[in-house]
C-alpha cells in the first residue's frame, strides 16, 4: 500500500478517530476529583521545581528576552510544554498497541488509528496548556498574538514528528518488548540534550572554556538534535519575540518528513501479524 | 445484488509456534534472530464461495481453522497466500464488548464501538433508543461499562455489533450468550437477518444449531477444506467422524463424577440396531444400558438416565423410582436396561448424565456428567428441526362447510 492509500483509509474512518480521541481524553483523568486540571497542575509543578533547582540553586540566566523580559518559569515552559507533549505522544503511544490487544485480535479497523488517536489526544493537551502560556505572556504583558500562527504550525509539525516516532516504536514494541524500556532511557538523554532548562549559549560556552569537551564539535553535533529547532524557534519567538532562523526549522522538517515516513512504512509492513504476537 | 459475498481464492495462513518467547533485543541480537518457533500451517488451500444472502456454517474440530479463517474473513488476521473478496460491509460478532472501555459510561461505549464498527454518529444517533432497548439497558445506560453485570456487557454489546446493518455478518459461537430471552430475541435478530436477505457466516460446534439455521455448511479439518453442501450431509459426516468424541467421552475425557461410591454406575451405552456405537436414527428402538457395580449390598437403589443437549438444555430426565422397578436390594455386577421403543430424538448430538442414588434421591451413591455422547443421525420424513419429535401426522387441508359467498 502506498503512502497516499493509507492516508487515505485514515481519512475514510475520521469519525472513529475522533471517537477514540474522546475515549482517550475522556478516560484519561476519570475518577480523580481534580480532572483536567490535572493536565494544568503537572506542568506547573515540574516548572516549580526545576525553577527552584535550576535558576535558584544551580543559578541558570535565563537570556533576556523581548522588551526586557527575564523570567526563567517563561523561558523553561517555551520549551518544556512541547517536550512533555512530545514525551507524551511518544511514550504513550509506543505501547497504544499492546494496551488494545484485545480490540485488535476481536474487530477490523485501521490499526494506525489507535496511534494517531494517541497522538491527537496528546497534541490537544498540548494545546491547552500552550493556550494557557500565551494568556501568561499576556498577563505578563507581551503580546505575543502575533506569533501564534506560526507557533500552531511549528506544533503540528511536532505532531508529525512524534506521530512518525509513535508509529514506528508502537509497531516495533510489540515484537521487541524490550524497546520500551530501552526508549524511556533514550528519551532521559534527549531530554539534557535539548535546550529545555538551560539556554543554547550554555552549550558555546563549553565549546570556548577549559572542559574535557571542548574539543569536541560540540555545538555541531548539538544542532544535529531535530527538537532544538522544534524548541528554540518556539521560543524565539514566543520569548524572544523574533523570527526564528529558518535553518533549524527546515532541518526539523525534513527529520519530519523522514519519520512519518520511516514511521509509516514500518508500521505498513508489521501490521499484518499484529493480531497474532499480541 | 448477483454474485457470491465472498470469495476466497486460495487461501493459506501460517502461525508461529513459539518454543520459547523471547522477546528481547540482547537474545535476539545474540542469535541472529527473533525467537525459535516452528511454522504450522492453520489454512491451505481454501477455495470458496460465500452465496449472497445465505447462511453459511463452518465446521470442524477445535483446531481445524475455522474460527482462524473467520477472522481471515473479517480481515482481523492477513492470510500469508490467496485472496479474499468480500461484496458488502462486513460485522463480526467475535467477543461481545471487545471495544468497551471500563470507565467510560454504557452511552460512550456505544458510540465507541458503534464507530469501530463503522457506525457514523448519525448512524448511532437514530438507533441508540433500539441498541439500548434491545440490551433492557435504559436505566443504566449512563453508568461506566466496569459497574455492569457480565450478561449486560454482553448484551449491550450485542446490541452494538448487531446494529451495524452489515451486509455480510460473522459469528463465533457467541449465539449462547445472555438469559433464555435474551438468547430467543438474539435467534429472532439473525432471523430478521436472513429474511432481509443478509449473509451470515457462523461458527458453532452446536450441531442441531448449524443443521436447522444454515443452508450451507463447510467442514474443515486441520486446516484443510474436505467439503463444502448442504446442512444435513456435512453435518452428518461430519458427526460421523467425530464418532471417536463418544469414545473419548468413554475413556477419560469425562464429566465430573461424585457421590459416596457405595454402587457405582461403571458406564452408560447405547445399543441400538446397529450394535453398540454408530448413529442411531431418530425413530429406531434403542436401548440405553447402565452397567453398575455394588461392593457392598445396597438397599432399594434408584438408576436415572438425563439427556442434556451439549449446549446443556434438559431433554429429558427419567429414573427408577419414578418409572420403574426399584430392587429391594443389590450386590455384585450387572446392568440394567432403559428401553425406547422408538428413539423420539432429532438429529444432533446428545449427552447422558446418570446418577445412582437412594430412593429418597438425597444420598448420591453415584453421579457422571457426560458419561455418554451420542450422536443421532436423520431419518427421512422428520421434522426439520428441534430436539423432538411429536411422531404426529398432518392431516389434509380442511374447510370448514362454510355456505358460498
Amino acid at each position: 500500500m502506498s503512502f497516499v492509500s493509507d492516508v487515505r483509509e485514515v481519512a475514510r474512518s475520521r469519525e472513529l478517530l475522533v471517537n477514540l480521541v474522546r475515549r482517550e481524553l475522556r478516560s484519561k483523568y476519570k475518577g480523580t476529583a481534580l480532572g483536567w486540571a490535572w493536565s494544568l497542575i503537572n506542568p506547573l509543578a515540574t516548572t516549580a521545581i526545576f525553577t527552584v533547582v535550576f535558576s535558584t540553586v544551580m543559578r541558570v540566566e535565563p537570556p533576556v528576552g523581548v522588551d526586557g523580559l527575564h523570567s526563567y518559569p517563561l523561558f523553561l515552559l517555551c520549551g518544556l510544554l512541547s517536550w512533555n507533549f512530545l514525551t507524551a505522544a511518544v511514550q504513550g503511544g509506543q505501547s497504544v498497541l499492546l494496551d488494545n490487544g484485545n480490540l485488535i485480535k476481536k474487530t477490523y479497523f485501521p490499526r494506525r488509528l489507535l496511534v494517531i488517536s494517541h497522538v491527537a489526544a496528546a497534541f490537544v493537551s498540548y494545546l491547552v496548556e500552550m493556550g494557557v502560556l500565551v494568556a501568561v505572556f499576556l498577563v505578563f504583558g507581551v503580546n505575543v498574538l502575533p506569533w501564534t500562527p506560526l507557533v500552531l504550525g511549528l506544533m503540528v509539525l511536532l505532531a508529525v514528528f512524534a506521530l512518525g516516532l509513535a508509529l514506528l516504536l508502537s509497531v516495533v514494541n510489540v515484537y521487541f518488548r524490550d524497546v520500551a524500556h530501552f526508549v524511556a532511557l533514550f528519551m532521559q538523554i534527549w531530554f539534557y540534550a535539548t535546550p529545555i532548562i538551560y539556554p543554547i549559549s550554555l552549550v558555546e560556552g563549553v565549546q570556548d572554556g577549559q572542559s574535557w569537551a571542548a574539543d569536541l564539535p560540540l555545538t555541531t553535533l548539538y544542532q544535529l538534535n531535530p527538537m532544538v529547532g522544534f524548541v528554540e524557534s518556539v521560543r524565539d519567538m514566543l520569548y524572544g519575540g523574533q523570527l526564528p532562523p529558518a535553518g533549524p526549522v527546515l532541518y526539523a522538517l525534513a527529520f519530519t518528513l523522514v519519520s512519518l515516513w520511516v514511521g509509516n512504512a514500518v508500521f505498513a509492513r508489521l501490521q499484518g501479524r499484529l493480531a497474532e504476537e499480541l | 445484488m448477483n454474485g457470491p459475498a465472498i470469495v476466497v481464492e486460495d487461501v493459506a495462513k501460517r502461525f508461529r509456534v513459539y518454543h520459547e518467547r523471547n522477546q528481547s533485543l540482547k537474545i535476539a541480537l545474540m542469535r541472529g534472530k527473533r525467537a525459535n518457533y516452528d511454522e504450522f500451517w492453520a489454512l491451505q488451500d481454501i477455495d470458496l464461495q460465500i452465496p449472497q444472502g445465505k447462511t453459511f456454517g463452518l465446521v470442524g474440530h477445535n483446531g481445524s481453522g475455522k474460527s482462524t479463517l473467520l477472522k481471515c474473513l473479517a480481515k482481523i488476521l492477513v492470510p500469508d497466500r490467496g485472496r479474499i473478496t468480500a461484496n458488502g460491509k462486513i460485522s463480526a460478532l467475535l467477543e461481545l464488548g471487545a471495544g468497551f472501555h471500563a470507565e467510560l459510561s454504557g452511552r460512550d461505549n456505544v458510540y465507541l464501538n458503534g464507530s469501530i464498527l463503522g457506525l457514523t454518529k448519525r448512524d448511532i444517533d437514530a438507533r441508540f433508543d433500539d441498541i439500548v432497548g434491545f440490551a433492557g439497558l435504559e436505566q443504566f445506560i449512563d453508568s461506566p461499562v466496569k459497574n455492569y453485570s457480565s450478561g449486560m456487557y454482553v448484551r449491550l454489546g450485542f446490541s452494538v455489533a448487531i446494529s451495524v446493518d452489515p451486509d455480510i455478518l460473522m459469528v463465533d459461537e457467541v449465539l449462547a450468550v445472555g438469559d433464555e430471552e435474551f438468547q430467543r430475541r438474539c435467534m429472532e435478530k439473525f432471523q430478521e437477518f436472513r429474511d432481509d436477505g443478509r449473509t451470515i457466516v457462523v461458527v458453532s460446534h452446536a450441531l442441531g444449531t448449524m443443521r436447522s439455521m444454515c443452508d450451507e455448511v463447510a467442514w474443515l479439518d486441520h486446516g484443510r477444506l474436505l467439503a463444502v453442501g448442504s446442512p444435513s450431509d456435512i453435518v452428518d459426516e461430519y458427526s460421523g467422524s467425530s464418532r471417536h468424541d463418544q469414545v473419548a467421552a468413554a475413556d477419560g475425557d469425562t464429566g465430573a463424577r461424585w457421590g459416596t461410591g457405595e454402587l457405582q454406575v461403571t458406564g452408560v451405552e447405547l445399543v441400538h440396531g446397529g450394535g453398540v456405537g454408530g448413529a442411531v436414527r431418530t425413530g429406531e428402538p434403542a436401548t440405553f444400558r447402565l452397567t453398575w457395580a455394588a461392593h457392598e449390598p445396597v438397599a432399594k437403589p434408584v438408576f436415572a438416565i438425563d439427556i442434556d443437549t451439549p449446549e446443556g438444555v434438559s431433554v429429558t430426565s427419567t429414573a427408577t423410582r419414578d418409572a420403574g422397578p426399584v430392587p429391594d436390594v443389590l450386590e455384585g455386577e450387572g446392568h440394567v436396561d432403559l428401553v425406547v421403543p422408538r428413539l423420539p430424538l432429532l438429529p444432533g448430538t446428545y449427552v447422558v448424565r446418570s446418577w445412582a442414588s437412594d430412593v429418597g434421591g438425597l444420598h448420591v451413591y453415584d453421579q457422571r456428567d457426560k458419561v455418554l455422547r451420542f450422536d443421532v443421525a436423520p431419518a427421512p420424513g422428520r421434522e426439520q428441526g428441534g430436539l423432538v419429535t411429536l411422531d404426529g401426522a398432518w392431516q389434509p387441508p380442511m374447510r370448514p362447510h362454510a355456505p358460498g359467498r
